[in-house]
């Protein structure tokens, strides 16, 4: 079951002609989908559009009422493989997924499908996680488009836009018998707007139409010598009929303004931020109207040449606005202009930074600098900004690196790690994709290298020739069924690698957002899951395996651990660390407990706390957990200055405080207290005995020390819920 | 050739939350509360790790469909904040305020900030291992010189009385401050057409929106958490009162609150006999001819001499813990910690591990002493107390154990630990005697290396050798000019990192054998280099 669910949202695909669409630029796409007439749809979750493959799944009725197809495909390079089906049939396919990290994974199978060409409309949309809040390495998705000859579309970031490119796409794709990328910037992906509708389209040739009349065509296949008819098929026949469609369908904008001499070219997907920038130099207006006119390009690759030199023939400069490097765009009107002997000065990086995110600020100031450049006249008038006044210094304020949720079921194997590390040293960790890679930040401080989806164990191989200590390496259950499972763990047994690897399994694809994948343990109505990791594992030979079925036991995590890394035994050492992620767990079970409560049946309730008055304040116990419900607050203690730890009301009981307390030996401030609701006879009952001599002994043990004055700690007052 | 066309500029608001506080509710609602009330509405967020307890925004800008319709185009928003750009930051969090500050997004020619003053502390404060709280005042006074208009209160608090959460209260305050075209009662639509715990909502929404609306531009100070100081009760015998006066004739008022406390402390730990002890120990150093003197340079030598001492001598043994776990405010305490409602039974297990070390602790010093020194002994010993135990004080054999652990309290002076204390505590006020004859800024730091020693097992292990590596330093370089400073960089080295590679660091200078942690050579081209 997945974090996020569109089930109540999925009835606005079902939107007709002329009625208006509100919501998320990812339910736009998916609508946009159905209105071309998609046959087939697939792809691999991951930010930003790990929703789009959680609408797909929530909107699989509506699918299947069309008579689409809906793959929750293995990974990226599954998905673009997926798209042969298009390569012999007038089929309509589009698969999404997290780029430039899965257009990596995927680019194999994209090469082929480029290389052989496609007969239906091929879609891939990418979102693109690029800048602020981004969690991959950062580069750029156009350098696949160039590679492999695969159009790239940029709409700019409303709505219309984003529907018409995805209806664009695919006339493309067929005019020019080329798959087409569409990129989506992660604001873009979740942007709110409007549009408005057309009708559902059932996709005009099915897949049951292509798999009863098998295609062969051996021309289409990437085999010599067809792959060099390919490679001059491309650039001779399906780009200058790209070309012809871009232009003839007018893809790319052109904005007039005032200022003929000048002129600004950019990625459609910047084009907001730069009319918010010209309109607060006083240079545009809030509808987008421009003193200096405008060339869009929703496509940016291939460029069309004509386009270009028809909007920079009458300019003295215009300014190339590409966010990313290399700046393969501005190298690439640099040749277009030189070989049509168009004499506009070229402005790019040299205004604008070589890398990074162009964000509001950055844009501004490079719109400034251009301006400074080719027409400082504009701004003789304007007032710079207040954003442009140089920045004060701003006082220190606490980083907050993402980190396990609340009860999370990892933080407790890397608190076992980390105190089997005390014992043992420390070790090379080898960390792969996924929630589990939290732990090399604060305040775990675990891991050495992440090299990519499913390669945690493949990034530790060189190290298992070494005498020394043992290599660990983690990967989740979503980077083992992604390709772990071969690449990592059948590689390390076919090379008798003398490794340890960690596999954990929390039951989802959790950090993309909880989707199922095989091992998960939900029923999930339209896929086939709960296959066991345990199993595929033993199937590649593995001969050392353990498998514990609950983290927070934090003991035997950390003793398997141990045994893992200095045991006798050759090959790899696989342990399979299994409790299911907090976030869904709670999600499943927080209605049931209302609900009982509701009903006025017995319920008991965990949550963890620590005594103010035997807590020192030395924080050791936030040091191995780092739980968001474990925080500190002022010491009641007037002799003491620490501030002590303490447990908030969104502690969820997992556990894990009292079974750190326990192996680490840390102190006996940690308690769980179990509330029980509604109790029942019996409780009751033992209750009132119980506390009957426990209240006397208290009272005997108050007078005899009578004389004394009470504790100096003063108890709790007033709402410790922070 | 188009004409720019005057229009309104887009209402701009920038939503600062961290993850899992609700910061996406409030901008649904927003969005519905506009595009209700004749606006069309851009919203836009980065979700994905950023959400899994980190720092994220949300974006929202709204411009009138009016406006729109009436020059026929469709109005070009942004989808990011820009400095300067920015009309409302509401801030779910109070350092988050800060953050906005820090992206410039917050100017006094348009921004109303709307932030909760409770504190999220980041993971860095909390780890630290002494208080690592960062102050907010800085970031107080930034908001208020940088914004034009600050709503500031706890709302976290006010989310929690009304039984709900803080996003309505944020919501409330955002009606309040009357920085949105749209009246109070569209607002409440929104929220009920959201349809999720629309009444709790509602009634957070209606505290914050009179919350901001009556108290415009409220004190921007915090109410002092002052800690409770609490006086000697004078209905108590007369042995307290002959306490209370030898406090008084023995030390200046402010060192005088502290012994107080500390007497109330060790009756409370073990009799009077021992808080007079405690005032027995503290006289000699506190009338010393030097304290005097240093104390009215200001320097605080009695005052911290009482704090520290009263803190050693009641170090905690297995016999104070079941001691503070069987008492009756304990019990209460918890119910309120973990918001029991009285008809709802609590009982607790407390996390004990009483290791062979904690066990010989207890016992009469010479058989301690024989069974840590025995290996046939200690070892099977060692094998038993290896797993921790949970120990529940409301059922009866918990209680009873805690209780007979307890009662060892009149056998304490016997105990292993005592003995090993006292001879700690008699040395180290000896060192801080000889201190004072020395300097009293190194007599401070000596007495202020008492603070290192805190926690249980190895924690506490830890401490105490942290507080000898400073007590090495004395004894090494005390009578140096810069001696208090130089203890002082010991004492903060030792609390920068749980491995001590700080510590070993800064003793490396003068205790060449210990591992200096010299940087290794690195093959990477210095990243200062290419910017």
């Amino acid at each position: 079951m997945a974090e996020r669910t569109f089930v109540s949202e999925v009835g606005k695909l079902h939107l007709g002609e002329g009625d208006t669409f509100q919501g998320e630029g990812i339910l736009a796409v998916t609508k946009a989908l159905l209105q071309s007439g998609v046959a087939y749809v697939g792809g691999y979750q991951g930010a930003p559009i790990s929703h789009l493959m959680d609408v797909l799944h929530d909107a699989h009725p509506i699918l299947e009422e069309l008579g689409v197809h809906f793959e929750n495909n293995a990974s990226e390079a599954a998905a673009a493989a997926m798209l042969s089906a298009s390569v012999n049939y007038p089929l309509r396919g589009a698969v999404a997924w997290k780029s430039t990290v899965g257009t990596n994974v995927a680019s194999d199978a994209l090469a082929n499908l480029a290389s052989g060409g496609v007969t239906g409309g091929t879609l891939i949309i990418v979102g693109e996680d690029y800048g602020d809040g981004s969690s991959i390495m950062q580069e750029r998705t156009h350098a696949f488009a160039m590679k492999s000859q695969v159009w790239l579309l940029d709409p700019r970031p409303n709505l219309p836009s984003i529907v018409e490119a995805v209806e664009h796409g695919f006339e493309l794709s067929e005019a020019s018998n080329t798959p087409v990328m569409l990129e989506l910037r992660i604001r873009a992906c979740h942007v709110h707007g409007r549009f408005q509708t057309r009708d559902n389209r059932p996709p005009r040739f099915s897949i049951d139409e292509a798999i009863a009349n098998p295609v062969r065509d051996t021309s289409r296949i990437v085999l010599p010598p067809a792959s060099f008819a390919h490679e001059h098929e491309k650039v001779n026949a399906r780009w200058p009929a790209a070309v012809e469609y871009i232009r003839e369908h007018g893809l790319n904008e052109f904005f007039p303004g005032e200022r003929s001499d000048i002129g600004l070219i950019m990625q459609g997907g910047l084009y907001n931020t730069v009319l918010r920038s010209l309109e607060r130099l006083g240079l545009a207006d809030t509808y987008g109207n421009s003193l200096i006119p405008l060339y869009v390009m929703n496509v940016t690759y291939p460029l069309v040449d004509d386009e270009l030199e028809a909007f920079c023939a009458d300019k003295r400069a215009v300014l190339m606005i590409e966010e990313g490097q290399p700046n393969y765009l501005e190298q690439a009107v640099a040749s277009i202009l030189r070989s049509a002997d168009i004499q506009a000065r070229l402005h790019g990086k040299d205004v604008l930074p070589k890398a990074g995110e162009y964000s509001g600020q950055v844009m501004l100031a490079g719109l400034l600098a251009f301006m400074g450049k080719a027409a400082p006249d504009l701004l003789a008038g304007a007032d710079a900004p207040a954003a442009m006044a140089s920045p004060t210094a701003t006082p220190e304020l606490p980083p907050r690196p993402p980190g396990f949720c609340t009860g999370c079921p990892e933080r407790p194997i890397f608190t076992a790690l980390k105190l089997v590390e005390r014992e043992l040293g420390q070790h090379h960790v080898s960390c792969d994709i996924g929630c589990h890679l939290f732990s090399i930040l604060p305040p775990f401080n675990i891991g050495n290298t992440t090299m990519g989806y499913g390669l945690g164990a493949s990034a530790a191989s060189a190290f298992h020739g070494s005498q020394g200590r043992r290599a660990i390496s983690v990967m989740g259950d979503g980077g083992f069924w992604h390709n772990g499972l071969t690449s990592g763990v059948a590689n390390a047994v076919f090379n008798n690698e003398d490794s340890v690897l960690l596999i954990v399994d929390n039951f989802y694809s959790a950090a993309t957002g909880g989707q199922d994948i095989p091992s998960s343990r939900a029923e999930n109505p339209i896929r086939h899951t709960n296959i066991p990791i345990e199993q595929a594992v033993k199937g590649v030979g593995v001969k050392w395996l353990r498998v514990v079925d609950d983290t927070y036991d934090v003991q035997r995590m950390k003793d398997i651990l141990s045994e893992a890394l200095t045991t006798e035994e050759t090959g790899p050492k696989v342990i399979i660390a299994q409790s299911e992620c907090m976030l869904n767990l709670q999600r499943r079970e927080k209605p049931k407990v209302r609900q009982a409560l509701a009903e006025g049946k017995r319920t008991v309730r965990v949550r963890f706390g620590v005594d103010s008055d035997t807590c020192t304040g030395d924080h050791s116990c936030i040091r191995i957990s780092g739980c968001p419900s474990l925080s500190i607050r002022d010491n009641p203690d007037p002799l003491r200055e620490d501030p002590i730890a303490q447990v908030d009301n969104t502690c969820v009981g997992c556990g894990l405080c009292g079974e750190a307390a326990h192996a680490a030996v840390l102190c006996p401030s940690f308690y769980r207290a179990r509330v029980i609701s509604h109790p029942n006879r019996r409780d009751r009952l033992f209750e009132r005995i119980r506390q009957g001599v426990i209240s006397r002994l208290q009272a005997w043990r108050e007078k005899r020390l009578a004389q004394l004055p009470p504790s100096t700690f003063t108890p709790l007052t007033g709402d410790q819920h922070a | 050739m188009p004409e720019l066309n005057p229009a309104p500029r887009p209402i701009t608001i920038a939503i600062m939350a961290m993850g899992g506080q609700g910061g996406g509710v409030l901008a649904d609602w927003v969005v519905s509360l506009a595009e209700a009330n004749g606006h069309l509405v851009q919203a836009t967020s980065v979700p994905g790790v950023a959400q899994r307890t980190g720092a994220t925004i949300y974006y929202l800008e709204l411009f009138p469909e009016a406006e729109a319709q009436r020059s026929g185009q469709a109005p070009v928003l942004a989808l990011m904040p820009s400095p300067g750009d920015v009309d409302i930051v509401l801030a779910a969090e109070f350092m988050e305020a800060g953050r906005a500050l820090e992206r410039g997004l917050v100017t006094p020619d348009r921004t109303t900030v709307i932030a909760s003053s409770h504190r999220v502390y980041g993971i860095t404060e909390k780890s630290a291992m002494g208080n690592g709280i960062l102050d907010p005042e800085p970031v107080r006074q930034a908001l208020h010189d940088k914004a034009r208009q600050v709503i500031e209160f706890d709302m976290d608090a006010m989310a929690h009385q009304q039984g709900s959460v803080i996003s309505a209260v944020l919501f409330g305050a955002l009606a309040g401050s009357e920085t949105l075209p749209f009246a109070r009662e569209a607002f409440e639509e929104a929220i009920r057409k959201g349809g999720i715990g629309v009444e709790a909502s509602l009634r957070a929404f209606a505290a914050g929106t009179e919350h901001a609306s009556t108290t415009p531009s409220p004190d921007p100070r915090d109410d002092a958490q002052g800690k409770t100081e609490s006086g000697l009760d004078l209905s108590h015998p007369t042995e307290l009162h002959a306490l209370e006066q030898r406090i008084d004739e023995l030390l200046p008022a402010d060192a005088a609150d502290f012994a107080r406390d500390g007497v109330r402390r060790l009756i409370d730990y073990q009799d009077t006999a021992y808080a007079s002890e405690y005032l027995d120990l503290l006289s000699p150093l506190a009338r010393k001819e030097q304290t005097v003197a240093a104390e009215r340079h200001g320097i605080p030598i009695s005052q911290e001499l009482a704090r520290h001492l009263a803190l050693w001598m009641s170090y905690e043994d297995t016999i104070r813990v079941a001691d503070l776990k069987i008492r009756r405010d304990r019990q209460e305490r918890v119910r309120e910690e973990v918001k029991a409602k009285p008809d709802q039974i609590v009982y607790t297990a407390e996390f004990m591990h009483p290791r062979v070390e904690e066990v010989c602790d207890t016992l009469p010093a010479p058989l301690g002493r024989w069974i840590m020194n025995t290996g046939w002994v200690r070892k099977p010993l060692a094998k038993l107390t290896q797993r921790g135990r949970r120990i529940s004080p409301q059922r009866l054999r918990g209680f009873l154990l805690l209780f007979s652990v307890a009662s060892l309290r009149r056998w304490r002076r016997g105990t292993l630990r005592y003995v090993e204390e006292r001879r700690r505590i008699e040395a180290w006020l000896a060192t801080v005697e000889r201190a004072l004859d020395i300097d009293a800024n190194v007599a401070l730091e000596v007495i202020k290396a008492q603070g290192l020693v805190k926690g249980y097992g190895d924690t506490h292990r830890r401490g105490l050798a942290s507080f000898d590596t400073v007590m090495q330093g004395f004894e090494r370089f005390g009578d140096q000019p810069d001696a208090a400073a130089k203890l002082k960089d010991l004492r903060d080295a030792s609390q920068a990192d749980e491995e001590g590679t700080a510590l070993k660091r800064s003793v490396g200078e003068w205790m060449p054998q210990a591992d200096s942690g010299a940087e290794k050579h690195r093959n990477r081209i210095d990243i200062q280099q290419l910017n």
